[in-house]
């Protein structure tokens, strides 16, 4: 076994095999970006590395620099984690020059699997099942005809030198194929120049499942099951689960030896999987085949109580594999969620900022959360935004589902928006639980999926009145600490009033609308004035931070975190953002200066920077005067146009003199 | 320290009874008061905010820290007067919180008479100035005010404590130190104009906020010039041209955020110079006074048990406890400041106006707040008692009240009659602050003893003229001169006309005085040198 090894990785990954290592008591080195100089793995690594700026393709990607890192800090392997170098038959190559073991396949194996239609070739010769099809050179219709008879229908017409769908046509029957061929034809000439197409079987519902195999350098070679992997959003796996729903014995040792005969064609060694759509009828077709560790490779160590990483560790020290195809067993099942800093109401764009707050389910035998981020941890643009893996496992899969959406629930993220609402909709959608599972399951399931957004609740405009009355009380609180005076009643923020009840405004703005909420004082808590009528409320905040509410009589722990104007509210599972409003705060700079736009002292105009007409944004320079030696700019009191320019380059002009006419914009709708 | 045991048995058919009385004057007060803040009705108020203003009392929440408590001074100011609802002499005072800084804070309601001043006006803004004076509290003035009340101004022009003394008093509190910050809310007109032009910082809002010494129909009656108002003394003349106004606030909240911030630039430290405990609350719920105060203002019942209910952990060090009973004196704290609490617990004889004399002087000496809780009918009378030098020994504790330069805090919970008012620091004693429960009564004497005198002095000219005076004429001539007293000596009427600072419900009585000294502390203590005690 190795005495220290680098991870070539960040994020949940570097911080995965770094657990592993440090639990067989081996050193790790981690490397790091600028961007992750104070990230978990640098932090949990015994030793860490810089190599270089934000951009991967100047750190991560950098093969001389992390091989440099790892002869300096003399460590024996690299882990390549995922991504990055992690299927670079050249890095592999150039660890091995240096003498250090790539913990991966050999470079033949990496190079083997790394063209598609080569590794097709490979596994058709090996004997594993392709999608039918035809990829030749005889174009002429009457064969291409045939070709598809004898493939079956629905049938793929696609351009050999096509993508983007142009070119590509689904036919359904045999009576189509020839107008299908001529119009798919047509578009790829004149979309690529050349008309060449390829046919394959077109799997309406395919599954996605692949099976994990495992090689050592003993010539040993087993898999550890299948992982079911359909539920993807742009071939971006959302969900994965193991064992498949519905899997029988026979198939999935259909399936497995298919598998481990493709990872024996290519000579391979340690951690891979291969991938198979499975159509409906229980056929199965090679994909691809992936040469490292799986992101999802978790559900498949709960189901089967193995450790992975360790054994590509053993694997890649040269020991044999710790057990054999006929000691391994399922137990249970086990679900993987992503969890991403993205906007499922927004396209799923990638949500950047600081992770405010973040609180996990607590971990157990249950429950397993795989991340590379920590509160207060930034989600940068450089990176895949994933925050977390969590990863649920039960004695079935009805139990599983059920403490994923519990733990869903429970995982609280803000300062950046998360599919974890979108997730919860996944796994809780009826088709689910029914197995109805296939690559196009979100794409169907579309409008079900997506978290709708709704005005807040009384529930969560209560709570967040709660919480900021109790932040102000305590912040008031701390400055009287601060003070001369600390016990003066004069502190309170009871709202005291002699002889008369007293009340405060508070103003939020939810989704794009102003809320307005009464709240009295009263001597316990407050008498807050709701959108759907009034409610007591009182509370208070725990250690933890947790507010600890009484609405109405009813007992609540929610978490209200605040971040300058917003206020998230964490409560039943669902995140609601709101931001605190001053209906009167207005901006002076715009008003004070808005349609003066004179010379401030006497002087001469040297420059008009804009146009008439043209929109400026405020500030932009429109005159520069001199005067008493000194440049004067007159600039843009807010978004507009300038109407007029009253007086040439050259002209002198007195103080107070109105220099142009400004036409401001109406105010835009507020964001 | 000792703790006060309280006999009081709140099952007993008598606390009952009071508790009932005390709750339907506290009641009546709070309804009063309701009325009051109103201001000048629903059409006033509504006319107001159409203009995109604030109504005044929602300015102060604004201008206060969120929270912040108000103590606000006589509400019931002009209470009955003027033969027409002047609420709260359409003028709101008080102190409140602002950038953590206690700031006396002084609005006119222009629903009111259009923010008018009636004499009362004047005399509540006045006496903002010299709390404001006396506490060194930065003055903040939220002005909306059409200046003098002119049908009124022989009573708010010419004297001494008229209009004028206003702009004296920014003068010389600003010569002092104390911060003087106008907010030009509405109009500044005529002597009105001062205000901004007179203070350290003044702020004004556009389209809303005017200064000018002459409005638009005087300027065209006196010169023929015909201008609007915003042109004459707007925001933007005053703050782009003449220079009157510092600040251009966009409205009434920027306004209002704008002196917030003008406050927080004051730098000003309070550090109060006394041994400060953590406070705890009495040992007796504060509601328990509505039932040990007596319907009947003649019965005594032990003031120990009003004081228990309003001193930190009901602990009180008396003084002097065997001597003079009849004035309670002792050492306590009120919301963690140390206090002396001068307290009537019957009639004054000379011992107890030499105790209280005695221990005046102490908490002067040792820089001691003091707070005299009120209910006094006089100083015992009677031959015996004149020749045992009652009125020297009433002076000693007159001259030691007047002199003493420690901050003071009177409440009237009784009675205050006659030279009793004297000795338990009266209004004419210069209090910092004085407060007076619902059931309180004042007047030179009581209204039966008045009565009885009159009679007496009239019976005696019958009798010397040898005629006789029927008993049923004697009653018929005292009841309108009771009915008077009764009148006259009415909590609502003495606060009207502002004799107090205020009316309170007894159970904020803590809180009032807690807010009170509090406040005080942001003067520096002065030394205190007394006049000649008459041995």
């Amino acid at each position: 076994m190795f005495n220290t090894i680098l991870i070539a990785n960040r994020g949940e990954i570097a911080c995965r095999v770094i657990r592993t290592a440090q639990r067989l008591g081996i050193r790790t080195v981690a490397v790091y970006s600028d961007a992750d100089a104070g990230a978990l793995h640098v932090t949990l690594a015994d030793e860490a590395h810089h190599i270089g700026p934000a951009p991967a393709r100047e750190s991560y990607l950098v093969a001389e620099r992390i091989l440099e890192v790892a002869i300096r800090s003399g460590a024996e392997a690299v882990h390549p984690g995922y991504g990055f170098l992690s299927e670079n038959a050249g890095f592999a190559e150039a660890c091995a020059d240096k003498g250090i073991v790539f913990i991966g396949p050999p470079c033949a194996a990496i190079r083997a699997m790394g063209s598609k239609s080569a590794a097709k070739e490979i596994m058709g010769a090996a004997g594993v099942p392709l999608v039918p099809g035809y990829h030749g050179h005889e174009q002429g219709a009457e064969f291409l005809q045939a070709e598809a008879d004898r493939i079956g229908y629905p049938l793929l017409i696609k351009a050999s030198a096509g993508g983007g769908g142009k070119g590509m046509r689904v036919v359904v029957r045999s009576a189509d194929f020839t107008d299908a061929l001529a119009g798919a034809r047509r578009e790829a000439m004149s979309g690529f120049g050349d008309d060449h197409v390829l046919l394959e079987r077109y799997l309406t519902k395919p599954r996605h499942i692949e099976i994990q195999v495992f090689a050592d350098s003993h010539g040993n070679a087993l898999h550890i099951f299948e992982r079911d992997c359909s539920i993807q959003r742009r071939h971006q796996k959302v969900v994965e689960e193991a064992p498949a729903f519905g899997m029988t014995p026979q198939l999935r040792a259909k399936m497995g030896e298919a598998a481990v005969a493709a990872a024996r064609a290519i000579g391979y060694v340690g951690a891979g999987t291969v991938e198979f759509l499975l159509d409906e009828d229980g056929s199965f077709y090679f994909m691809e085949m992936n040469t490292r560790l799986q992101v999802e490779h978790p559900v498949t160590e709960m189901i089967s109580g193995l450790d992975l990483v360790e054994w590509q560790l053993r694997v890649a020290s040269g020991e044999p594999m710790p057990c054999t195809q006929e000691q391994l067993a399922i137990s249970g099942h086990a679900i993987e969620a992503r969890i991403y800093a993205e906007d499922p109401s927004r396209e799923f764009l990638p949500s950047i900022g600081r992770l405010r707050h973040m609180r996990t389910p607590g971990e157990s035998a249950h429950v397993r959360i795989d991340s590379g981020v920590r509160q207060g941890d930034e989600v940068s643009i450089n990176y895949d935004p994933m925050i977390a893996k969590l990863i649920v496992w039960d004695t079935d899969r009805n139990a599983a589902i059920r403490r994923l959406r519990t733990a869903l629930a429970d995982f609280e993220v803000v300062g950046v928006t998360t599919n974890t609402g979108f997730l919860g909709n996944v796994v809780a959608h009826p088709a689910f639980s029914a197995g109805a599972i296939d690559t196009g399951f979100i794409e169907r399931h579309r409008d079900g999926l997506i978290p709708e957004s709704v005005p807040a609740s009384d529930r969560i405009l209560a709570l967040a009145a709660l919480d900021l009355m109790l932040t102000r009380s305590a912040e008031a609180e701390s400055r009287a600490k601060a003070s001369h005076d600390p016990h003066s009643p004069w502190h309170h923020t009871g709202g005291w009033r002699l002889n008369y009840d007293n009340y405060h405004f508070l103003h939020f703005i939810d989704e794009e609308q102003a809320v307005t909420i009464t709240a009295h004082y009263r001597p316990t808590g407050f008498l807050l004035g709701l959108p759907g009528g009034s409610m007591l409320v009182r509370g208070d905040r725990d250690n933890a931070g947790d507010l600890h509410a009484d609405l109405a009589g009813t007992r609540i722990k929610a978490t209200v975190i605040r971040s300058g104007a917003a206020i998230t509210v964490l409560d039943q599972g669902k995140s609601h953002q709101l931001v605190i409003h001053n209906p009167h705060a207005v901006g002076e700079q715009d008003d004070a200066a808005a349609g003066r736009l004179t010379a401030p002292m006497p002087g001469k105009i040297v420059a008009v920077m804009a146009e008439v007409g043209v929109r400026v944004e405020r500030g932009t320079p429109l005159i520069i005067m001199e005067a008493m030696k000194m440049e004067h700019t007159i600039s843009a009191p807010c978004d507009g146009s300038v109407a007029a320019f009253h007086y040439p380059v050259g002209a002198v002009v007195n103080e107070g003199t109105e220099l142009l006419d400004f036409t401001a914009e109406a105010e835009p709708p507020q964001p | 320290m000792a703790i006060l045991k309280s006999s009081v048995r709140t099952q007993a058919d008598e606390f009952r009874a009071n508790a009932e009385l005390m709750n339907s004057l506290v009641a009546d007060l709070r309804e009063k008061v309701l009325k009051i803040k109103q201001g000048g009705g629903q059409k006033a108020c509504a006319k107001h905010t159409e203009r995109g203003k604030l109504l005044p009392r929602e300015r102060i929440r604004q201008l206060l820290d969120v929270g912040s408590p108000f103590l606000e001074f006589s509400q019931l100011a002009a209470w009955g007067m003027y033969g027409a609802d002047i609420p709260a002499a359409g003028i709101i005072t008080g102190i409140g919180r602002v950038s953590g800084v206690e700031c006396v804070i002084v609005t006119n309601d222009a629903t009111v008479k259009g923010g008018t001043y009636f004499p009362l006006t004047v005399k509540k803004h006045l006496r903002a100035q010299e709390i404001a004076g006396e506490n060194h509290l930065p003055c903040i003035y939220l002005v909306d005010s059409g200046g003098a009340n002119l049908p009124q101004q022989d009573e708010v022009f010419p004297d001494r404590d008229h209009f004028g003394r206003i702009f004296y008093n920014q003068a010389n509190l600003s010569a002092r130190g104390v911060p003087q910050i106008a907010v030009v809310m509405g109009s500044c007109t005529a002597g009105g104009a001062y205000v901004p032009a007179m203070s350290d910082e003044s702020i004004i809002v556009k389209n809303q906020g005017t200064i000018f010494l002459a409005g638009p129909p005087l300027v065209k009656a006196a010169i023929g010039e015909v201008v609007s108002a915003e042109d004459l003394g707007g925001a933007d003349v005053h703050c782009r041209t003449s220079g009157v106004t510092d600040h251009y606030a966009a409205n009434d909240g920027h306004a209002l955020e704008l002196a917030r911030r003008t406050v927080a630039n004051l730098n000003r430290i309070k550090q109060p110079r006394l041994a400060v405990k953590e406070p705890v609350e009495p040992l007796y719920a504060a509601e328990e006074l509505y039932g040990i105060i007596p319907t009947d203002t003649r019965k005594p019942y032990d003031v120990r048990e009003v004081i228990a209910r309003i001193v930190d952990g009901s602990e009180f060090d008396e003084f002097k406890q065997l001597y003079g009973t009849s004035l309670v004196c002792g050492f306590a704290h009120i919301w963690g400041y140390p206090v002396g609490i001068v307290a009537n617990n019957g009639i004054l004889f000379s011992e107890s106006a030499l105790k209280g004399a005695h221990f005046i002087e102490l908490c002067s000496q040792r820089g001691i707040p003091l707070v005299f809780l009120q209910n006094i009918s006089g100083f015992m009378v009677g031959s015996k008692y004149e020749a045992g030098g009652i009125a020297k020994d009433g002076a000693k504790m007159v001259t030691a009240v007047s002199c003493a330069k420690v901050p003071k805090f009177t409440v009237i919970i009784g009675g205050s009659f006659g030279a009793g008012n004297y000795g338990m620091c009266g209004r004419a004693f210069s209090p910092r602050f004085l407060w007076m429960w619902p059931n309180a009564r004042i007047s030179v004497m009581g209204g039966e003893q008045a009565a009885s005198v009159l009679a007496q002095v009239k019976r005696d000219g019958f009798e010397t003229r040898g005629e006789s005076w029927p008993l049923e004429e004697e009653d018929a001539f005292k009841k309108p001169i009771r009915d008077q007293y009764e009148t006259q000596g009415h909590p609502y009427y003495a606060s009207a006309r502002m004799w107090d600072d205020g009316i309170i419900d007894p159970v904020d009585t803590r809180m009032t005085l807690g807010l009170g000294i509090s406040a005080a502390l942001n003067a520096p203590a002065e030394k205190t040198e007394f006049g000649i005690f008459r041995m």
